[in-house]
């Protein structure tokens, strides 16, 4: 019998390893639904560097598992194995394929990041402005003052967005222990949860009255983090109607597991309903906390330490 | 390999030392290079065990949704204090002070470090730190992460905080101290017939963690002291309200506290390029690649913090410069896993526990590499920063990697430590259990974080339960995993089997003396005439 040539093994062993990284990289399941602009782009991102690190993962779990059985010590033999100590052309090779494929991933992630908005072009965002001082003491007020088109840190700049587009939507978002609090300055509209029209290019300009807090919606698979007497911001367009979770990705105190909340993306119109009648109940005098139910932290509404004042004191 | 007749250099004069330790010279201030190492491993250990109970009780915690089995306080607590004891009291000592001490100037032909005063009171600073720190627990515990971010540290459990920063800087000081130390020796003290290409990579890895430790420590020093002063002394470098600048602080914190994953990590690499060699019975592959990818490691790493901060107060050229310095440490970090993976080829491998660690450690380590290369981007990171991801990504390998590396080195060096072998089928039920109990626990995470669980977290959105139910029994077969090796451990160092000088037929200088070592290494100072990992060649048999 003829034995079948080294070559061909690994030949078969790439092909093998090569097929199964793209399946794997394409039908990992590991992402929750997309419902951003910017999630398209994150996945198919992390799928091309998951299709990469799968091959790489074959081949050298693949090598480890193949030597301990190939060169396992038999029983009686105390030998020594190869003096074999090094092997410059593959040395070379196995330093310079990872680095071709970092440096690869380093270009590719800057031109993903760009799309996602992370670079704009005009001065927007690159006004490292920190609002300080006096302003701090009374981050409330900050919310209502000029301050707040200052701009600073995050993601905004929406791909789909002309330069210096002004956004369709701004909501001033702050975060306090242990909930976030929405509010729609130009339609006099305070929410415990996020309303959003569906398709439109929301900016989030977000604070924190009190420690720092991290504003995360999984399906939109954007996070940037909120500073007391700081602002950050976010910009997206929520492409998928329905309830997403909002989530607290910074330590922020005992209950930071529980400082979720929602965000509603809605076809507009349902959302330009939402705001009047929102702005209707809130002008007859309803508190956020009435117009917000929120079930999450019932349990622990008196650890949790927000009170009815606590909410009043929030701009309206 | 008879030691050619050179004169006896003495550190300290002959006859002043008693010719063994006795059991309570391991509980003072003894200046023997080999007793600091055991007396840090031991230490680091004890704490190993108790950061290890934490982990149970958060995983306890984790088992339903609801907050039902902790005070949320006590959590955050757990979660703090479980970070902070197995980086600064278990990972960073044993691998540092306790493989070390103990090594290092047996690889190198030494009698005892440089400043073995120095030394010793470089341990005898960890002490007090870990009274410290059980201290804080009674004043409810510090809860605002190991990484302690203001403003959350400035507000919470101000008594607690503080005990925990001086815990730390104590530690931090030890490091210092201790490096300074490594620094010198490896540089100073090697046998004069040892050439620069025959000094273990053990001592290599040492050296490059010794000079991270030096460059970063003292910055991770002043961004606690300043913290200390807002706690304590009404100053606001970190107080928003007062015009403080809360992000300082986090890139104080992770310019010392990136390398510090290097510094768990480096020493392991220095092991794993020991272990390997000897029961594979192969030279290293690529001995300078090794060497050198320590360097470059700890270069690169004093330059990637700010990929902890993607999602913080960073601009748009901050992320993009530190995402291409993150990505480039993967290539001197390849650089060392396809050397031990060739290292495996064409070898005649023993699969002693030992070795079964060295492997499980690659494979894990391939893991946690691999998933740090995804999260070197902001444009993936930024969604899962702040997440279990990031949980199962730095427990592969902080766990799959350093703590396999830790179990490696102890099951090695166990024999010529105390002179006995560990029991062998119990090593390897200790392997299986750990091996499966560690995927078990962190595999599952890698989802969790990226549907949407965020990271220290008491509570958590029911979707997840089924997932939290894995990583909670792998946590238990974790921590039942830790008995065997503790049986075995207490049981051999008295009653096992003499190991006798070499029982591994290694190669390297600490093989040369008798096991366990005497008081100043060997009578007359060993010479070089085999490299360590000549394995397979002419010399060595
Ligand atoms: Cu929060």
């Amino acid at each position: 019998m003829q034995e079948i040539p080294a070559s061909f093994w690994t030949l078969l062993a790439g092909i093998v390893v090569t097929a199964i990284s793209f399946w794997v990289g394409q039908n990992h399941g590991l992402f929750p639904e997309q419902a951003s602009n910017q999630a398209p782009l994150v996945d198919g991102f992390f799928n091309f560097m998951f299709t990469i690190a799968v091959a790489f993962f074959l081949v050298v779990q693949g090598a480890i598992v193949v030597f301990i059985i190939r060169y396992r010590r038999r029983p009686g033999d105390d030998a020594d194995g190869s003096s074999v100590r090094e092997n410059l052309p593959l040395e070379i090779l196995w330093t310079a394929i990872p680095a071709i494929i970092v440096i690869g991933l380093g270009v590719y992630s800057v031109d993903v990041y760009r799309d996602m908005g992370g670079l704009p072009s005009s001065g927007m965002m690159m006004a490292h402005h920190h609002s300080r001082g006096s302003a701090l003491a009374a981050p409330l007020e900050v919310q209502t003052s000029p301050a707040l088109t200052a701009t600073t840190y995050g993601l905004g700049g929406a791909p789909m967005a002309e330069e210096n587009h002004t956004p369709d939507l701004t909501v001033n978002v702050t975060g306090l222990q242990f909930a976030w609090i929405f509010n729609y300055a130009n339609q006099q509209v305070t929410a415990g949860e996020l309303h959003v029209p569906r398709g439109q290019d929301v900016l989030l300009k977000m604070t924190a009255n009190d420690v720092i807090h991290s504003f995360w919606v999984p399906q939109f698979r954007i996070k940037q983090d909120v500073f007391p007497g700081q602002f950050t911001e976010l910009r997206f367009i929520a492409t998928k109607t329905g309830e997403f979770p909002v989530v607290c990705a910074e330590l922020c105190g005992s209950y930071h597991g529980g400082m979720r909340t929602r965000v509603i993306v809605q076809e507009p119109a349902d959302f330009e309903r939402w705001l009047t009648e929102s702005q209707v109940a809130q002008a007859s005098g309803q508190t956020v906390a009435q117009a917000t139910p929120s079930t999450l932290l019932t349990s622990y509404a008196q650890d949790l330490g927000i009170t009815q004042e606590t909410l009043a004191q929030l701009p309206h | 390999m008879t030691p050619a007749q050179i004169p006896v250099q003495t550190l300290v004069p002959q006859g002043e030392h008693p010719p063994a330790w006795k059991w309570y010279d391991y509980f003072t201030f003894n200046i023997d290079h080999k007793v600091i190492g055991i007396q840090y491993l031991v230490l680091a250990f004890l704490s190993y065990l108790v950061g290890g109970v934490m982990a149970l009780g958060m995983r306890a915690e984790l088992y339903t949704p609801d907050s039902d089995f902790l005070a949320p306080a006590v959590y955050n607590a757990l979660l703090t204090n479980h970070g902070t004891i197995m980086i600064f009291f278990w990972v960073v000592p044993a691998a540092i002070g306790g493989f070390g001490n103990f090594l290092i100037p047996l690889m190198i032909g030494a009698r005892d470090m440089a400043f073995p005063k120095l030394n010793a009171i470089a341990f005898w600073l960890n002490p007090p730190a870990a009274i410290l720190l059980m201290t804080s627990l009674f004043f409810g515990g510090s809860q605002s992460g190991w990484t302690a971010y203001p403003p959350l540290s400035l507000i919470t459990a101000s008594h607690a905080q503080s005990l925990w920063i001086l815990s730390i800087i104590l530690v931090g000081t030890s490091s210092i101290l201790g490096s300074l130390n490594f620094v010198i020796t490896i540089w100073k003290m090697r046998v004069p017939s040892m050439k620069l290409d025959e000094v273990p990579l053990f001592c290599w890895a040492m050296l490059a963690t010794s000079i991270l430790a030096l460059f970063s420590t003292p910055v991770l020093a002043i961004g606690l002291t300043l913290l200390f002063f807002d706690i304590n002394f009404g100053t606001s470098f970190f107080r928003p309200e007062a015009g403080g600048d809360v992000v300082m602080y986090q890139h104080l914190f992770w310019f010392y506290s990136h390398p510090a994953v290097y510094l768990m990590i480096l020493p392991i690499f220095g092991i794993m390029s020991e272990v390997i060699p000897v029961h594979a019975r192969r030279p290293i592959f690529g001995y300078k690649a090794i060497a050198y990818s320590s360097l470059a490691i700890c270069v690169v790493g004093l330059f990637v913090w700010v990929h902890h901060m993607f999602s913080s107060g960073t601009p748009p050229w901050m992320r993009l410069f530190f995402t291409v310095s993150t990505l480039l440490v993967a290539v001197p970090t390849g650089v060392k896993i396809f050397g031990w993976v060739a290292t495996l080829w064409g070898g005649k491998i023993r699969f002693t526990t030992a070795m079964l660690f060295a492997i499980g450690m690659l494979s894990m380590f391939v893991v946690g590499g691999l998933s740090g290369v995804t999260l070197g981007a902001p444009a993936f990171d930024l969604h899962v920063h702040d997440t279990y991801y990031i949980v199962g990504h730095f427990h592969y390998v902080l766990f799959g990697g350093s703590v396999f590396g830790l179990y490696a080195g102890i099951y090695h060096w166990f024999p010529k430590i105390t002179g006995r072998m560990l029991n062998e089928p119990l090593g390897r039920l200790h392997f299986a259990m750990t091996f499966v109990g560690t995927h078990l626990t962190f595999l599952p995470m890698h989802e969790l974080g990226m549907k949407g669980m965020p990271r220290r977290v008491a509570m958590y959105d029911p979707q997840f339960e089924f997932l939290n139910h894995l990583c909670t029994f792998g946590a238990i077969l974790l921590g039942l995993s830790v008995l065997p090796l503790l049986i075995n451990a207490i049981w051999s160092w008295s009653r096992g089997p003499k190991a006798g000088d070499n029982p591994w037929r290694a190669l390297s200088l600490e093989w040369t003396t008798s096991s366990p070592p005497l008081v100043e290494n060997w009578p007359v100072l060993p010479v070089v005439t085999v490299g360590p990992y000549d394995y397979g060649t002419k010399e060595s048999s």
